[in-house]
């Protein structure tokens, strides 16, 4: 009964340390730009810190907790930022900022769960390297279509055309919420950094009980083994489906954040196309994969690093990719596995006989 | 009544008849043994039992419940649990969680009440952490539980599996093979675990063995299979006294 | 003439995902692996063919081989360095470490040649194919590519059918440690795939940017993820699967782009993989493979 107390306060601990070290960080930077010691260029990148973030917590539990690789998340990223953008340009001059932005938050997260879900019934049928390519496919779907999209909302009700915004056939008081390829202008700059270290503590709050609730076990029951975990009564698909969903909502709150922080919206190849899901694919493997906290600190330091090494910024990608494939082999060659196996063995082995010769 | 009955069942891949005819009938708290050569379908009757193939014909009745046809999940909650021939284990989960996901069903709460750790919570993991450690007693794997799964020994990771499965609250444990690669020392112990399982729980038995010393050790009954068809069927010692279950395992 | 002249082109497009799907499709058959560095394999041919000419002034079929010998050892290269360390480990990290290389590829590229675009020699000096007086034009690239691809996934498929090494091939997709139970160097043969693979996407390269002459370091990544889902169009594993998949995807490709919308033309390409994964997962002449439990 001992070890069983010790444990479950041992997970308790480990998520508090990862609560307390963005509580921690946000007192920091916060005295920090009070007392001027920060510029404005960091200052700039406080809120995309917390949308990475945020958006690599949710990529990781798609590929750390369920175990399938997903693609596509820049994808869930782009309806939330999209839909939560279009919610907050309507309603701009009629509501306060705060209840609107809350709305927004939610409208974003529950497109992107809709998305995810509708998304997750196909996909989550097919394994590996098919799942990892459809998802791709999605998010690069999802990204034309909402660059071919005009939407505009006057006093007869919302229009919409993929042709041209000519086409909304709109009367004179009506106004053009998303205009194609040009994307959202105007959304009100509601995020900043507290709103984003909020969101991030609400994201792991979500994340990590997760993980430790009975769902969380059950999907990680299905990674580990899909088979027996069929044999013990557990719905692969609900189960899959659900994590895949909470994953997609959540990358859907980062894209709320992300498009209340710029003035203009577009859906970009470097910005919602799946160069940006690769980007928080990084993110999560090198932060470690399952590991929440890990994915935060590194979409932080892979953030900011090429910002301050600004000479660098040409061979960024570069050490990424070469720091990624290392880390891939090291971590998950069999070979290394077994040297690694075979190292602790050993240690114990060890420790034994010496506790036997004494 | 039989608490497991099958009648006729059969299966072909391809061309290949692996199961062919097969009756059993096993009665509640019953240690059945089903033995045979290897191909001769042994996993495969487990795998038609537990909804992983879909038989081409037959029946398979559970305590006069039809689950001929039925997915794996649901055979699972008529109360057919299972072991596998290779170990599959949750091996990143902890030996604890490993036997708290056999008890899934039994501790229901919902998604969110996890999250947001309502009331419910707290009591369900509580009582599972309870349950969880007192099956892992019975298989003297109480000191192991914050272990990952993938870390026990071959013998204990067996062992894990037998209370994984009896976590599900089975009417029917089936076990493929729970003696491969065990020493006979660790052999020895199985058989002590089994015999108590079956009398702790009152549980039935039906388990798969080349190991002969644990058949003629443990079980009452034997099923023999040979080629996908039964060979012969009764009391363990007539069973194995029989000329022909002989030849079919010494050739001629 | 408009809807012929969409459709050759779309013929043309098509056979070079047809090439490039040849080699996904064979990597995938054999190692059971997403090669995602492909695509940028042929970026790669495309700029060794570009600096060979432009810059060397080469005879553009010697630089052709060049490229070709280029990538073949790329190819190797890729796969004893990155890939075969990780033979056996979860299908994730192998993709993961895919991805890592792809990235690799394409930044490297960018810190050599820079990011702005290449205008790419067509190497494809034969005069056009003018039919009905000249109201439909048939670039000679066109003609050459389709030709190029046809011989190219004839003799691929005897060579896989006929040769000693071809049937390794065979096995080794099979199973692997019963090939090598049967002597068979399964080392060897998946490198002698990649090879394959590699010097098809050269040869693809070249087509590629013979017909859309611009070049940058991400040439092949989209063409690449195309052509990945034409071979599962095709059926994975399927040599005239990829052949056909690829045909279909171009022209598919562009008709849409012609009759629906520009914007949405990959839109409509991705549509088509999720619904023949949906509707027949294994393509058009892929198999089943069930897991054993």
């Amino acid at each position: 009964m001992k070890t069983k107390a010790a444990g479950i306060s041992k997970t308790t601990k480990n998520d508090l340390i990862t609560y307390g070290m963005v509580i921690l960080t946000y007192i920091i930077v916060q005295i920090l730009v009070s007392t001027g010691h920060v510029s404005s260029l960091i200052q700039g990148l406080l809120v995309p810190f917390c949308t990475y973030a945020i958006v690599a917590v949710a990529l990781n539990l798609t590929v750390g907790i369920l175990g399938e690789l997903s693609l596509g998340h820049a994808g869930f990223m782009c309806v939330g930022a999209f839909t939560s953008a279009v919610f907050s340009l309507a309603f701009k001059q009629t509501m306060p900022s705060g209840p609107r932005f809350f709305l927004a938050l939610l409208i974003g997260a529950a497109s992107a769960a809709l998305v995810g879900f509708l998304v997750g019934i196909p996909v989550l049928r097919l394994k590996g390297d098919y799942l990892a390519i459809v998802t791709l496919a999605f998010g690069e779907i999802i990204k034309n279509i909402i660059n071919a999209l005009y939407l505009g909302v006057d006093s007869d009700g919302i229009h919409f055309t993929m042709k041209d915004a000519l086409s909304l056939n709109m009367k004179e008081d009506g106004l053009v919420l998303i205009k194609g390829a040009q994307g959202v202008t105007g959304t009100p700059n509601d995020s900043s950094f507290t709103v984003g270290i909020v969101l991030l503590l609400v994201t792991l709050f979500i994340v990590l009980n997760f993980i430790h609730s009975r769902t969380g076990r059950a999907v990680m029951a299905i990674r580990d083994n899909r088979i027996a975990a069929e044999s013990i009564g557990i719905n692969v698909t609900k189960y899959k489906l659900i994590a895949f969903t909470l994953s997609a909502s959540l990358a859907g709150v980062a894209g709320v954040l992300y498009a209340h922080n710029l003035s203009t919206l577009n859906a970009l190849p470097k910005n919602f196309g799946y160069n940006m899901s690769i980007l928080i694919l990084v993110f999560v493997v090198l932060g470690g994969i399952g590991n929440i906290r890990g994915s935060i600190i590194a979409a932080v330091l892979l953030t900011l690093l090429p910002e301050i090494l600004r000479g660098l910024s040409d061979y960024r990608m570069l050490i990424y990719s070469v720091v990624l494939i290392a880390m891939m082999i090291f971590n998950w060659s069999p070979n290394a596995i077994f040297f690694r196996k075979r190292l602790r063995q050993r240690l114990t082995a060890g420790r034994k006989s010496e506790k036997e010769e004494a | 009544m039989a608490l497991l009955e099958t009648k006729n069942l059969g299966i072909s891949f391809g061309g290949l008849r692996a199961v062919n005819g097969f009756d059993i009938s096993v009665e509640k708290g019953q240690l059945y043994g089903l033995i045979g050569p290897n191909g001769a379908g042994k996993t495969t009757i487990f795998n038609l039992l537990t909804g992983v193939y879909r038989p081409d014909e037959g029946a398979i009745l559970l305590d006069g419940e039809n689950l001929t046809g039925k997915k794996t999940i649901d055979i699972c909650k008529a109360g057919i649990a299972r072991t596998f021939q290779n170990i599959r284990l949750f091996g990143d989960l902890s030996v604890l969680d490993n036997v708290k996901a056999g008890l899934h069903d039994h501790y229901p709460y919902s998604t969110f009440a996890g999250i947001f750790r309502l009331p419910r919570y707290f009591k369900a993991e509580r009582e599972m952490n309870g349950k969880a450690m007192e099956l892992l007693k019975v298989f003297g794997l109480e000191d192991y539980a914050e272990y990952k799964a993938e870390n026990l020994s071959y013998g204990q990771q067996r062992k894990l599996e037998i209370a994984r499965a009896m976590a599900t609250e089975p009417k029917l444990l089936l076990l493929d093979e729970p003696a491969a690669g065990m020493n006979p020392n660790e052999t020895k112990e199985l058989m002590d675990t089994i015999r108590f399982v079956r009398d702790h729980f009152d549980m039935t038995i039906l388990l798969i063995e080349h190991d002969m010393k644990l058949v003629s050790g443990i079980c009452e009954k034997l099923t023999v299979l040979n080629f996908g068809e039964v060979l012969a069927q009764g009391d363990t010692q007539e069973v194995l006294n029989d000329p022909e279950v002989i030849t079919a395992y010494l050739g001629e | 003439m408009s809807f012929a002249a969409h459709l050759i082109n779309g013929i043309s497009l098509g056979s070079v995902y047809a090439l490039i799907a040849l080699g996904y499709t064979m990597v995938y058959g054999i190692a059971k692996m997403l090669n995602f560095a492909h695509g940028d394999v042929i970026m790669v041919g495309g700029y060794a063919v570009f600096v060979g000419v432009s810059n060397l002034g080469m005879n553009p079929l010697a630089a052709i081989v060049v490229s070709m010998a280029v990538c073949t050892v790329l190819g190797v290269t890729i796969e004893r360095v990155a890939y075969r360390p990780l033979r056996g480990a979860s299908p994730l990290a192998v993709l993961i470490t895919a991805i890592g290389v792809s990235y690799l590829l394409q930044n490297i590229a960018l810190l050599v040649f820079g990011s702005d675009t290449k205008a790419f020699t067509n190497v494809v000096t034969l005069p056009n194919l003018e039919l009905f007086d000249g109201q439909l034009v048939i670039k000679s690239v066109t003609v050459v590519t389709v030709i190029v691809s046809i011989i190219i996934m004839a003799g691929l498929t005897l060579f896989v059918k006929k040769t000693k090494i071809g049937r390794a091939m065979t096995a080794v997709s099979e199973d692997k440690g019963a090939a090598q139970l049967m002597g068979i160097n399964v080392n060897g043969t998946i490198a002698v795939t990649f090879a394959i693979g590699s010097s098809l996407a050269a040869v693809a390269g070249v087509l590629l940017c013979s017909a859309y002459p611009a070049l940058t370091p991400y040439t092949g990544s989209m063409p690449g993820i195309k052509a990945f889902v034409a071979a599962v169009f095709g059926g994975i594993g399927s040599i005239p699967g990829a052949f056909i998949g690829g045909i279909l995807l171009g022209v598919i490709e562009n008709l849409s782009k012609a009759y629906i919308s520009s914007q949405l033309s990959d839109a409509i390409v991705f549509s088509i993989l999720i619904i023949v994964l949906l509707v027949k997962p294994t393509g058009l002449l892929g198999r089943q493979i069930q897991e054993k439990v």
